[in-house]
């Protein structure tokens, strides 16, 4: 069961808005078809993104996969843990493994219930 | 699209939680669910068990195969002795490579060569049309499966099976690039002391209609040893860091053996070989390209086709890069500007040049003949 407290894009990432902040992160579907994850290249705090625009991107051993920003705004956190532990966008991505927080959030891409979402990646 | 090729392992793979994906029309298995990392380190700590049937195996046969199969390979065929297994590259008249391939010399009179499953047709065409005299082509790919398995405990994993046990002392003396052919319980295989991954390991070629169960079987008795099934992710990372080559990256029609860092397979003095005019002349006045083998710091992974810098300017790009599970860093082949070898160079990373230092191949050590 994927967590219904939040929304999902069709590129496999998930958006758990509070208030005008929103947290970003990439499904266990996404994390699976992925592998094993070896770095990740984020926006530093401060950064504006734009929905549908990159985001940064992440390598895998053998890959280099870009992610998309949900929505537009200003980067207000970034996940530091990662930094040291890419992996925990594996182990657990819908919680110790979210990758941005965006405040200011407008502007969303098209998004989807956990519900919408488990058809379209089970479909 | 074309319906991809299944190698007797396809249901298996997949049944097992095989991540799959095309490659070289082959349905393969990337890896499984454990990932990457964790089956590179279980073949460098313990052992795992590889299906590469996809792998091109063309035999030649007659009273002039040896000559035959030697003018066709830049390496010495004439003093194989039958058990023996050469690695050599295949080149065309103009030096480039058209593949790098193992020759196994099976008889006086039976020669084997086995060659990337991407470059498999136009190597037996190669092959087929350069053929003289008393020589015939018997392409036995379909015919043939084959395992590879490959770490430190991969004898004792083979030497569990019970179709093994009446052989091991033939396996216990089977030395490196040599090869037995044993009755395992009534089915023939091919056993050969090679593998791709910088371990000590084995090759089992076997009848394809045998594939399964023998797999089924060995993976079970070798269980105890930690023997686990291996996709082609992990087997891509081993081998880089043993520094072996590969064809489409390292190696290609417009690249010499010499640009390729794989010159050692060239014998010039060995009698004469497709390719051997171009190749001597490039010996003496020196190759307008090398390969050098590049480690970077961290997280900076080197990724193919990324561009390497000496100052400003560019001198080349990475062939081979990847992160490395047993160094965790980046690691990576490049074909640079010979002119720019002893230089510092960089690498483009994300955009960014980050400096590379220079390492001797392999990265990691080898252990083949342990």
């Amino acid at each position: 069961m994927r967590p219904s407290d939040r929304k999902y894009t069709r590129e496999h990432e998930w958006v758990l808005e509070e208030g005008d902040e929103v947290t970003v992160g990439i499904t266990d579907y996404a994390s699976e078809e992925l592998g094993d994850i070896v770095y990740l290249d984020l926006p530093e705090e401060g950064a504006t993104v734009t929905a549908g625009e990159s985001l940064g991107s992440i390598e895998t051993v053998k890959a280099v996969e870009e992610i998309y920003a949900p929505v537009s705004g200003e980067i207000s956190e970034v996940n530091a843990e990662l930094t040291d532990a890419p992996e925990k966008v594996n182990d657990s991505p819908f919680d110790d493994g979210w990758l941005v927080k965006i405040k200011e959030a407008s502007d969303f891409v098209e998004l989807m219930s956990s519900d919408e979402y488990d058809g379209m990646v089970n479909g | 699209m074309n319906q991809l090729r299944s190698t007797p392992l396809t249901d298996w793979h997949r049944a097992h939680g095989g991540k799959m994906v095309e490659f070289a029309g082959y349905d393969m298995p990337i890896r499984y669910t454990d990932g990457v990392i964790v089956e590179h380190k279980a073949v460098r700590e313990a052992c795992g068990i590889f299906d590469v049937s996809h792998m091109g195996e063309l035999e030649v046969r007659g009273a002039e195969a040896r000559t035959n199969v030697d003018r066709l390979v830049t390496n010495d065929v004439s003093m194989l002795e039958v058990g023996q297994v050469l690695y050599a590259a295949m080149c065309n008249p103009e030096g480039g490579i058209v593949d790098d391939v193992l020759v196994y010399c099976l008889g006086e009179e039976r020669f084997m060569i086995v060659c990337n499953a991407s470059n498999h047709a136009k190597v037996a065409a190669w092959v087929e049309q350069n053929l003289d005299g008393d020589a015939s082509l018997h392409d036995v790919t379909a015919d043939t499966a084959l395992f590879a398995v490959q770490g430190p405990k991969a004898l004792d994993a083979l030497r569990e099976w019970d179709r093994t046990s009446a052989h091991s002392g033939t396996l216990d003396a089977l030395e490196y690039y040599r090869c037995a052919f044993l009755d395992l319980g009534g089915v023939d295989v091919l056993v050969s002391r090679t593998g791709y991954t910088g371990e000590k390991g084995y090759e089992l070629y076997l009848p394809t209609d045998a594939g399964k169960n023998l797999w089924t079987e060995l993976l079970a008795a070798g269980e105890a040893h930690g023997l686990r099934p291996i996709g082609l992710g992990a087997r891509d990372t081993l081998r880089l860091e043993a520094g072996y080559s590969l064809y489409g990256q390292e190696l290609a029609d417009d690249v010499s053996p010499y640009e390729a860092g794989i010159g050692w397979t060239v014998r010039l003095k060995a009698g004469d070989f497709v390719g051997r005019e171009v190749l001597a002349a490039q010996k003496a006045d020196g190759p307008p390209r090398r390969t050098v083998a590049l480690r970077l710091e961290g997280r900076n992974i080197p990724r193919q086709h990324a561009k390497v810098f000496r100052g400003d300017d560019v001198v080349g790009e990475i062939t081979s890069g990847s992160f490395s599970p047993i160094l965790e860093c980046g690691i990576g082949l490049a074909r640079i500007d010979a002119a720019a070898a002893g230089a510092t160079l960089a690498v483009d990373v994300r955009g960014k040049p980050v400096e590379a230092e220079r390492v001797k191949l392999p990265f990691v050590p080898s252990r083949v003949k342990d």
